[in-house]
């Protein structure tokens, strides 16, 4: 039976196996391959997206399951052409190296963020993405840069 | 190969490349003449295939080397934009594809943009006059055309920021200029390059050119290749060393919907590794997890090989019994036996290092489509021309014919010097009849590596009266790196495994260096940094247990021996000098910035280490603490000298990289091997540094004025040896073998 699910807004459907982990029906179906394949078992979060707003690993989440939900993948994430603030910290704060982790990781942030407006190291600390390159402490910089971005856009 | 064919190439090429931009306004095709020079050929052929300025003054450079995280799509393209005199903010970077022109010559392959490969933190030494020669010739051209337009004499005008400006003041901008420069002759000689005092780009601290295509998802890696009609392929590999297929059951595979071939790999050769490691099976789906879900459901029995009853502990225990082994010298200065008579104190220790895996954050992958006489490769890469010469090789299709692609790499690290996983690419893309994309899994990735040598050291210093060092033994007992590599046939056996001329060599009056080679059946690589991670672990923590038992501090030890500043023989990969008082001065100002020698918090320690670095000199201070034995770092310093910063905040980036890298090592990582099979698998079992145990690095780099040497590899060597020595100042514990693991807990 098809699953039927909104991907970065639009209405989608698929009916292909229902046990295809969500990573590779974006990566080999929806020509969407910002989302990245690191380990296969949610240790390393390069694949990770937003379902219903939270983060998520695709690599281990069955699209079956995000049947009526919304998916939000990296290509999703800016709106209206415009960066979301951790994009744009991103950037600012020169985080990637290889980049190839990146998405995830801003995936998780945006995450991080939406529930906790101000993290401190502590808080950071709890996204476990890996990054081979050790961009971490750029990272932190962003991500407390992005909280500040995003702040400033609400007293806007 | 006329000249002009290599033009139509390019316009071919980059029609594709641009993805839809309109090229209005190439640089000329006209070549100078081959005279015999120094210089390379393709530096005068292709000029102008770095660069192309457009009528609205948008500056287009062509970046040559493959981006695996370094930074080369930007730190190349800016020393041409420095030489040719345009504003940073005009440019829009443009990744080349590999550009071989004529195949296989007794001079090797002749190559349109020169060298394009990432390996041995090569390619800014490698680039450093060479893009700044390309940059001045062109803007040499929009000169020439200015002073053809003006009627002037050439030697009276001058450039800034895109324009070229007139002894009257007369200004015309390049893109104006750009029609007519386009009808000029390229300069057939080097031309004068600018003083660093007139530098407007190299040294300024430059982002990470495609940034917003990498937060946004565009940006494109080898594993997102997409080329019409492919199939997706998966390996079950032997997890035997040397295994092979004994028998196998795949009417399960072949039932899983979407699976469409099961195809046998051949049997790669016993003596060298020069296609792919390991016998396999493929399985070929439309996609991914039909591909995954057929591997699964394979049964295969595996005929153990040679090494089936091997394991590294047996290995640990053989490499330390050989050191007891003469070995063959390396190097050997004065008289190491007569030292060690009049010693009036030997100190000895012995250290050991694991094999390493490379775990790239993007798994190996190929996208490869073959036609007739024709082959397009999309993969991340770090040697595209060996990547070439393999499909050509295993295809027979000409070398001209193979269009590689250099996409991004998700890390490289060394792993993606090998091509393996291009060659199984290869051969299953000829058994369908099809496009394939190969993709391998995490387990596929750590099993399948092409591991950082692994081996014991034992060290050995003699003392006079006055504590002062006498004599240096530096014995390496380890697999040798040759093994099964045909093109390194021709390298010292210690190769990548010992130093020969690391300090204290020339700065001791005995010294002796020998290594001893120890079998084992895995594949052998490069590795970031791999002879001086594997060389300054040993020699830089060993150096504190000399200078602990000399009674002298560990800094002012390793200063006094390296004496006044002077310039020492260096053989090896970063020669041909090693210079005592850079080595001196990383070490002094990462002391300097740690604060050495203040009073620190009870159960605190500073270590420190400093190593040269394939021409490069870097140095660590650690603070750390270790509490229930758990090790805690409270700051991180990393100073580096490595010549003219050509981006600054590319080098802060590598070298805070290259740091946190070197602690997961330190602290994780090592690869065993238990009845001749790979023990770990995935980021479980082979760990990384997550977030929360990486401290930020404080970066210092030494202002210079040497010509550059990269940036990549220089961040992690002296890691190993500062981590452990600030281990031992903190704790009095001394950890001789890696990785730390739980040995602080005991």
């Amino acid at each position: 039976m098809a699953v039927q699910f909104s991907l970065n807004g639009r209405e989608t459907e698929f009916d292909g196996a229902g046990d295809m982990p969500l990573l590779w029906y974006l990566r080999d179906y929806a020509a969407l391959t910002g989302t990245k394949f690191g380990c296969g078992i949610a240790a390393c979060g390069a694949c990770t997206v937003h379902v219903d707003g939270k983060a998520v690993r695709a690599c281990v989440t069955p699209i079956s399951s995000v049947a009526d939900k919304v998916v939000t993948t990296i290509e999703g994430l800016a709106t209206d052409g415009q960066l979301h603030p951790v994009q744009q910290a991103w950037i600012e704060e020169d985080v990637p190296q290889c980049g190839y982790c990146q998405a995830g990781q801003i995936m998780a942030a945006a995450d991080l963020l939406a529930r906790d407006g101000n993290p401190d190291d502590g808080s950071i600390a709890g996204i476990t993405n890996l990054c081979r390159c050790g961009t971490y402490p750029r990272i932190r910089r962003a991500i407390k840069r992005a909280a500040g971005l995003l702040a400033a856009s609400k007293h806007a | 190969m006329s000249s002009a064919v290599t033009r139509r190439d390019f316009l071919r090429v980059t029609s594709t490349s641009l993805g839809g931009l309109v090229a209005t306004s190439f640089l000329p095709s006209t070549f100078a003449n081959r005279a015999a020079t120094a210089e390379p050929a393709w530096l005068r052929d292709a000029v102008q295939l770095f660069v192309r300025v457009e009528p609205d003054e948008r500056v287009f450079i062509g970046a040559r080397g493959p981006e695996i995280g370094q930074g080369v799509r930007t730190s190349l393209p800016m020393l041409i934009a420095e030489e040719l005199d345009v504003s940073w903010d005009q440019v829009t970077v443009e990744q080349l594809p590999y550009g071989v022109v004529a195949a296989d010559t007794t001079a090797g392959v002749d190559t349109k943009y020169g060298a394009q490969r990432a390996g041995g933190s090569t390619a800014i030494p490698q680039s450093w006059l060479e893009m700044r020669q390309v940059g001045a010739r062109v803007r040499e051209l929009f000169v020439q055309a200015a002073a053809q337009a003006w009627g002037v004499d050439a030697a009276k005008l001058t450039t800034k920021l895109g324009y070229v400006i007139g002894p009257g003041g007369q200004r015309s901008s390049y893109g104006k200029l750009a029609p007519l420069a386009n009808t000029l002759s390229v300069a057939a000689h080097p031309l004068p390059l600018k003083s660093p005092t007139a530098f407007h780009t190299i040294g300024t601290s430059t982002m990470v050119t495609d940034a917003r295509d990498i937060v946004t998802g565009r940006a494109e890696y080898g594993i997102d290749g997409a080329v019409e009609g492919r199939l997706v392929a998966v390996v079950e590999r032997s997890p035997y060393l040397d295994g092979e297929v004994e028998s196998y059951d795949d009417s399960a595979t072949l039932a899983v919907a979407g699976v469409r071939h099961v195809v046998v790999l051949p049997v790669p050769s016993k003596t060298a590794f020069t296609e792919h490691l390991a016998a396999g099976i493929a399985i070929v789906a439309d996609d991914t997890w039909s591909a995954m879900q057929g591997r699964k459901a394979l049964k295969v029995k595996w005929r153990t090989g040679s090494w089936s009853a091997d394991d590294t502990d047996t290995f640990r225990d053989t490499a330390h019994s050989a050191l007891q082994l003469d070995g063959e010298v390396a190097r050997a200065d004065g008289d190491i036996t007569t030292a060690r008579t009049e010693a009036s104190q030997v100190v000895e220790a012995e250290y050991f290092q694991p094999f390493l895996a490379h775990a790239t954050m993007e798994p190996m992958n190929a996208t490869i489509a073959l036609e007739q006489d024709r082959a397009l490769l999309i993969a991340s890469l770090q040697a595209p021309a060996a990547a070439s010469s393999l499909i050509s090789k295993l295809t027979g299709i000409d070398r001209l014919n193979i269009e590689v692609r250099l996409p991004r790499s998700g890390g490289g690290f060394g792993r993606r010097g090998q091509n393996d996983f291009v060659a199984e690419a290869v051969h299953i893309a000829m058994a369908v009849n099809k496009p394939v994309k190969l993709i391998w899994s995490r387990e596929d990735d750590i099993r399948n590596d092409w591991y950082r040598p692994s081996g014991a050291h034992g060290m050995t210093a003699t003392l006079d009266t006055q504590k002062k060092l006498t004599g240096w033994v530096h014995k390496v007992a380890a697999t040798d790196r040759r093994f099964r590599i045909p093109y390194l046939a021709g390298r010292d056996p210690w190769f990548t495994c010992l130093d020969a001329d690391a300090f204290p060599a020339g700065c001791v009056p005995n010294y002796l260096a020998t290594f001893t080679a120890v079998p084992f059946g895995l594949p052998l690589g490069w590795w970031r940094g791999p002879l001086p991670t594997f060389v300054a672990f040993a020699n830089q923590a060993f150096m504190d247990e000399v200078a602990h038992a000399a009674g002298a501090d560990p800094v002012e030890f390793r200063l006094a021996l390296l004496g006044e500043p002077r310039e020492l023989k260096y053989k090896g990969h970063g020669g041909p000098v090693f210079h005592t008082g850079r080595l001196a001065t990383v070490l002094q100002r990462a002391a300097r910035k740690i604060g050495y020698g203040r009073d620190l918090a009870s159960g605190h320690g500073i270590g420190v280490a400093a190593h040269f670095v394939f021409g490069a000199y870097s140095a660590h201070a650690m603070e750390v603490s270790v509490e229930n034995g758990e090790l805690k770092i409270h700051r991180c310093v990393c100073a580096a000298d490595v010549g003219v910063p050509v981006n600054p905040l590319g080098l802060d980036a590598q070298l805070s990289g290259g740091t946190i890298d070197g602690i997961s090592t330190t602290l994780y990582q090592e690869v065993t091997v238990k009845d001749g099979q790979v023990v770990q698998s995935n980021f479980p079992d082979y760990r990384l540094l997550a977030s929360a145990a990486a401290p930020d690095v404080e970066v210092d780099i030494v202002p210079s004025d040497y010509a550059p040497a990269g940036a990549g590899e220089m961040g992690t060597p002296t890691v190993a040896p500062a981590l452990v020595n600030a281990i031992f100042a903190a704790t009095g514990k001394r950890i001789r073998r890696l990785p730390v693991g739980d040995q602080l807990k005991t």
